[in-house]
């Protein structure tokens, strides 16, 4: 049976390594955010809610959260992440109104909560680097990672005034926070598993010794192989 | 190989040791579960404080708010009001006139006094209008000597229509009524001369 | 103590049912790694219940309300997010201990006879799981809850003549909309899961009235002791039930690291385009179920539509689905472990195994010329696994079986 087992399994492996061949459609570049960087993540609230949350809404997320989870004041937020009269406990929503921006951009500007979850890091870190100058779309740009974008370039007053590299941190940032919106609870999980992972080791080598011990009668004692 | 005796003892702190750790497991399991049950952020947003604004407020009028789902009410008394409460006719017919009694708890500490407000700030009344009995919310009756709620002996207040309890301009309750206590004075502080915060008391 | 047992004993067969089956119910003593999934299987069940109840009190089954109740659930709710993600890795954790257990099964002949009762009952219990899991991953209500389902229950209207009646009357409306996520809220939550656990028990209970299989595939009960006990069994209490604990352990090890480490799984246990509420406007670019029902949809998928109609595919992955009860009957084979079986049976399992792997990878990916092929390809081979089985478990050589385990 074993060299039954050893055979399927590297056939297998072997046909399903084509899977591995997948590859994207557009070419990213990489993210490489750390949700661990709190800073990277403040910096990334404060341009976020600069220069997105004019049109983009990030309705699943509300403002004292972040304070909690990045060490900020209720005062802070309210004074450096609040523009509308909104009260600390609420939901993040935008003035964009929905009509309008059919009108203007042909489309709603979505809801970010989500969008690392369902687009990824890479895939947002590239788009908003991704304008370029195209004099035949309405808002003068279109975008490498969506074509025909209907977004105009709202970063490029971002981008004019400091180095590539630092754009670049800053888009970094935007991403990060962006990654932690969607998922609040990662900053927590990671940590609490290790935790919970050791105490299992320890139940496993108790509950390991437990059945040794009473398997030893299966072996040599009451119930030992018998005539 | 001849059959081995079992290391009784080995055993029993095996199982024992093992049946502590997984209890102390099933104990880390259970709590994230039972601790879905507090107040969300969605129920604790709902629940935040509420600003209420007594700019306009005029004498005898009464405004009510939704704090923790209950009505709360904001009015301003009037000095010949406020100078009533303290009357020992009102008193006399009061089941806990100083609060010391069964309705210690049902004020905070900085309105442990006659009008049942914060010091200085007696003109305006903030108290939750939920009736000590069952719960029922009861109505304004300000004006005194009212024919239906004992005439002469009705000094203004409020008046219960579920089961008839009555309660002075200060949210206290008179005596032979089905309420056991005054009505509860929520956590309230100024944040100016004209906004009232309900849900938060005065900075220590 | 002693009166209290006694207590209930003159009103209730405690102390009965415990000897009958544990302390005094005799199991094989080689049972080995694949015979954990049973009880896995048990203790992962118990963990969507609990879980299931808990989501349950925060979710909303409203097609506006539902994609958000479960941010809320993710967000809002005190662990509500660990709930969420125990949920969704207990389902496909479900799949990933009920396939292995369901190998067992081919391993060592555990659905011959005596024992084919209990095989139609694990099959009836899969074919249900599949229906409880297909109507929980609906309700989230994201972009592939939507067009999964839009997909999956179209299938109903390829049915002849009655199709389209039969489909709007599963919806309770024209598409998929807030009538089905309603139906099946209520399925998910209470129908089904009573019934799983109905069927679990009446499992066990066949199970236990001719006793388990074991590696060796010989029946324990034919050499019994002067006492009526098998000498190749011991008492499932506390042997069992001490090396299940440690089992479960381990098993929890496993899953809590997905839980805590990777609950997505790189978009297997939870899809990319879930992230997105249903739009019934706009179509994803790729549509799949969620890796457990691949290979059923790739069976579906490799039939072309003939006469115009897309039924005879809907056959073909029901058939696929069904053939597997046949198996007591199909298999002619004396023997019932692998380990004395004939080499024409190894190879045919071998074949199986891989086949099932690769229609279910195939059900992932997009279809082009060559994963087409592939797919027919693969449904041949997994059609020929029972079809010509009466005839390779009738020939070539199979090895001695001991009267004895071996272990």
């Amino acid at each position: 049976m074993k060299t039954l087992t050893k055979l399927q399994l590297s056939i297998a492996t072997v046909v399903l390594s084509f899977s591995v061949l997948a590859s994207p459609s557009v070419q990213l570049d990489e993210a490489k955010t750390d949700i661990t960087d709190t800073a990277s993540l403040q910096n990334g609230a404060k341009l976020f809610m600069n220069y997105c949350s004019g049109c983009h809404a990030i309705s699943f997320m509300r403002y004292n959260r972040i304070g909690t989870d990045l060490g900020l004041s209720d005062a802070d937020i309210e004074e450096n992440l609040m523009f509308a009269s909104d009260k600390v406990g609420e939901n993040i929503t935008t003035a964009m109104p929905e009509k309008g921006a059919s009108d203007w951009f042909g489309g709603t500007p979505p809801d970010l909560s989500l969008v690392s979850r369902s687009k990824g890091t890479d895939w947002i870190y590239s788009y908003l680097k991704g304008f370029y100058a195209d004099e035949s779309r309405v808002f003068g740009v279109n975008n490498h990672v969506l074509e025909n974008a209907s977004m105009p370039d709202v970063l490029w007053s971002l981008r004019e005034g400091q180095s590539e590299e630092a754009f670049d941190n800053d888009v970094r940032d935007i991403t990060n926070f962006l990654d932690y919106v969607g998922e609040p609870a990662k900053l927590v999980r990671i940590d609490l598993g290790k935790k919970v992972l050791f105490f299992l080791a320890i139940l496993f080598v108790l509950s390991y010794l437990l059945k040794k011990e009473y398997w030893k009668d299966v072996k040599y004692g009451i119930w030992r192989k018998r005539d | 190989m001849s059959e081995q005796t079992i290391d009784l003892k080995k055993r029993r702190f095996l199982t024992q040791a093992t049946s502590v750790v997984g209890a102390v497991g099933m104990g880390f399991v259970a709590w994230p579960f039972i601790s879905s049950w507090k107040p969300s952020a969605r129920a604790r947003a709902a629940g935040a404080p509420v600003d209420v604004d007594i700019s306009k407020l005029e004498e005898g009028q009464l405004v009510r708010v939704l704090w923790h789902k209950k009505p709360v009410w904001i009015f301003r008394r009037g000095t010949e009001a406020n100078a009533a409460l303290s009357s020992p006719e009102l008193e006399a017919l009061l089941a806990d006139p100083n609060g010391s009694g069964n309705s210690k708890s049902q004020q905070p500490t900085y309105a442990n006094n006659t009008h049942r407000t914060i010091e200085g700030n007696e003109d305006v009344a903030v108290i939750v209008g939920v009736c000590t009995h069952l719960g029922c919310s009861p109505t304004y009756r300000p004006e005194p000597g009212a024919a239906d709620l004992g005439g002469e002996s009705w000094k203004g207040g409020f008046y219960c229509p579920c089961h008839g309890s009555k309660f002075d301009l200060a949210g206290r309750v008179y005596a032979g009524v089905p309420a056991p206590t005054n009505l509860v004075i929520p956590p309230y502080h100024f944040v100016s001369d004209t906004l009232i915060r309900i849900g938060v008391g005065p900075a220590a | 103590m002693n009166n209290k047992q006694s207590w209930i004993d003159q009103r209730f067969p405690l102390t009965k049912v415990w000897n009958e089956h544990l302390a005094e119910y005799y199991t094989p003593r080689n049972f080995n790694f694949w015979y954990f999934f049973g009880s896995l299987a048990m203790l992962v069940l118990v963990i969507q219940l609990v879980t299931g109840i808990f989501l349950t009190m925060h979710f909303k089954p409203d097609s506006a309300q539902a994609f958000a109740s479960v941010e809320y659930i993710m967000r809002d709710v005190e662990w509500g997010w660990l709930m969420r993600y125990l949920h969704s890795t207990g389902a496909s954790a479900f799949f990933v201990v009920i396939y292995l257990h369901m190998y067992r099964g081919l391993l060592y002949g555990s659905y011959k006879a005596p024992r084919e009762l209990i095989w139609i009952l694990g099959m009836v219990l899969y074919i249900v799981l599949m229906a409880e899991a297909f109507m929980g991953y609906v309700l989230p209500w994201g972009q592939m809850s939507f067009w999964g389902a839009q997909v999956i229950i179209s299938l109903f209207g390829s049915v002849p003549v009655i199709g389209p009646d039969l489909l709007t009357w599963i919806l309770g409306d024209y598409a998929v909309g807030d009538p089905a996520l309603n139906r099946f809220f209520s399925l998910h939550v209470v129908a089904l899961p009573l019934i799983l656990v109905v069927l679990v028990f009446l499992h066990i209970v066949a199970l236990h009235a001719v006793g388990s299989n074991n590696p060796d595939g010989i029946e324990i009960k034919k050499n019994k002791d002067k006492d009526g006990i098998p000498k190749d069994g011991i008492p499932f209490h506390p042997y069992y039930v001490v090396k299940d604990i440690w089992v479960v352990v381990a098993f929890l090890m496993i899953f809590c690291a997905v839980v805590f480490f990777a609950p997505a799984m790189n978009g297997y246990f939870l899809e990319n385009a879930n992230f997105i509420e249903a739009n019934p406007l706009k179509t994803p670019d790729h549509i799949a179920p969620l890796w457990y029902l691949t290979p059923f949809y790739s069976v579906l998928r490799a039939i072309p539509p003939m006469f115009g109609s897309q039924f005879p595919g809907v056959l073909g992955m029901g058939a696929a689905l069904v053939i597997l009860v046949a198996l007591p009957w199909l298999d002619r084979s004396p023997v019932k472990s692998i380990r004395y079986r004939s080499a024409p049976f190894k190879w045919a399992l071998g074949i199986f195994v891989i086949s099932f792997i690769m229609l279910g990878w195939l059900g992932m990916q997009p279809v082009n010329e060559l994963n087409a092929f592939l797919a027919r390809l693969f449904t041949v081979l997994y059609f020929a696994f029972f079809i010509l089985m009466p005839w390779y478990t009738s020939i070539g050589k199979t090895k001695p079986v001991p009267e004895r385990t071996t272990e």
